[in-house]
C-alpha cells in the first residue's frame, strides 16, 4: 500500500488498511491490537511496528509503501481472499462471480 | 483446448497477467491466443502478496465454494513452452550468453502431462479426488512470509510506484532491495528487468540477470517439482 503521508484518520485507516478504529485500538475482524489516538488521527508507523508490517519510504517523492504483515505462512486460510482485477478493456472482474464453479487461477506474465 | 475439454465439467479458467505496464503489454499474447475465458491484469502484482505467487506460469485451483484447494504451484497447461525450448535453434552468430540461456533453459524442467492429468482428476473428482487438499495443507504449503519476504514486498511496491511516475531510475534501488531480500522471487526479479529503460543490461544495473540467476541456483530448481 503506497501512503502520501503517515498521519491517517480513521475513516482513512479502514479504507485504506482495512483496520477499523474503536475504543480498543484497530480491529479487523475479531482481532484488535491497542493503538494510541494522535488527536483525531492514527500514526502507521505505529500501526506498522505493532502488525510487524515493514515501512519503506522512498524521499525523493516522499510516499510510503506499507508492506504486508510477516506470519508464518502467506495464507492463514484457505478461503480465497476477495479478488477483483480489470479485464484487457479496464473492466473490473470479481473473481467471486465464479462462485459455483471450479476455477483454475493461472498467472503469467509477458515479459 | 484445455478449456473447452473441461469447461463442460464446471471449470473456468481465469488468466492473469502479473504486468506492471498493463494491458498493453499482455495484450497481444491474449489476442494471439483467442482467448475468451477471463483474461485480467494485474500491474500491482497483487496475486504475488495475496497467495504467494513468486514465478509463472503459476496455477491456483479454487473450488465451487470459493476455497482453494492447492495453493500456487507451476502449472503449464501445453507443452509449448517445453517444446518451443527444445526445438529452438539460434543463428550461428548467436552471442555466446544467448547460446547459455538456451542451454540453461533447456534443463529447466517441465511437467504439463501430470498438471493436466491432475487437474482433469480433480475437474472429474472434485473433493473425492486425491489432489484435493484440506485447508489445513493448503496453508501449510503455502509459502512463508518472513520479514524479509514482507519487506521484499513493499520493496517492490515501492519501485514499482516510482517507476510508474516516470523516474525509472528511482525505482532501481528499491527494486534492488527487494531482489537482495527475496532473490528466488522471480516475478520480482523479471519485472525489475522489464521496467529497465531500452538498451540497459540488467546485469550492469542490478549485478545479475536471468542467465546468472539461473545458473546461481541452477536451472533444475527454476520450478519446484510438481507435488501431486
Amino acid at each position: 500500500m503506497i501512503l502520501e503521508r503517515l498521519d491517517l484518520t480513521p475513516d482513512e485507516c479502514e479504507r485504506l488498511l482495512g483496520w477499523r478504529i474503536e475504543a480498543e485500538g484497530a480491529c479487523q475482524g475479531e482481532r484488535c491490537v491497542p493503538l494510541r489516538m494522535r488527536g483525531e488521527r492514527i500514526d502507521v508507523s505505529e500501526l506498522a511496528a505493532k502488525l510487524t508490517m515493514p515501512l519503506v519510504r522512498d524521499e525523493a517523492h516522499e510516499v510510503w509503501s506499507l508492506g504486508p504483515e510477516s506470519a508464518d505462512r502467506t495464507l492463514s486460510s484457505a478461503r480465497m481472499p476477495p479478488l477483483t482485477l480489470p479485464d484487457l478493456e479496464g473492466r473490473p472482474f470479481d473473481l467471486a462471480s465464479l462462485l459455483g464453479k471450479k476455477v483454475l487461477l493461472l498467472a503469467w506474465a509477458s515479459w | 483446448v484445455l478449456r473447452h475439454e473441461l469447461e463442460p465439467h464446471g471449470l473456468e479458467i481465469v488468466t492473469v497477467a502479473l504486468d506492471s505496464r498493463g494491458a498493453g503489454a499482455a495484450r497481444p499474447w491474449i489476442e494471439a491466443a483467442g482467448a475468451t475465458h477471463p483474461s485480467l491484469i494485474d500491474e500491482a502484482h497483487v496475486l504475488d502478496d495475496l497467495l504467494g505467487v513468486v514465478n509463472v506460469p503459476s496455477g491456483t485451483w479454487i473450488d465451487e465454494g470459493g476455497t482453494i484447494v492447492r495453493p500456487p504451484e507451476p502449472a503449464f497447461p501445453t507443452r509449448l513452452v517445453a517444446d518451443s525450448i527444445a526445438s529452438a535453434t539460434l543463428p550461428e552468430d548467436a552471442p555466446p550468453r544467448r547460446r547459455q540461456s538456451l542451454a540453461e533453459a533447456r534443463k529447466i524442467r517441465f511437467e504439463p502431462e501430470a498438471y493436466v492429468e491432475g487437474l482433469r482428476d480433480w475437474v472429474t473428482l472434485g473433493a473425492r479426488s486425491r489432489l484435493a487438499l484440506a485447508p489445513d495443507e493448503v496453508i501449510a504449503r503455502s509459502p512463508a512470509r518472513s520479514p524479509e519476504v514482507a519487506r521484499a514486498a513493499a520493496c517492490f511496491e515501492l519501485g514499482q510506484h516510482v517507476a510508474r511516475r516516470g523516474d525509472r531510475a528511482g525505482a532501481v534501488p528499491h527494486f534492488r532491495e527487494a531482489l537482495r531480500l527475496q532473490p528466488d522471487n522471480w516475478t520480482h526479479r523479471r519485472e525489475a528487468y522489464a521496467l529497465l529503460d531500452a538498451g540497459q543490461d540488467p546485469l550492469h544495473v542490478y549485478g545479475s540477470d536471468w542467465l546468472s540467476e539461473v545458473m546461481r541456483m541452477g536451472a533444475e530448481n527454476y520450478y519446484p517439482p510438481l507435488d501431486m
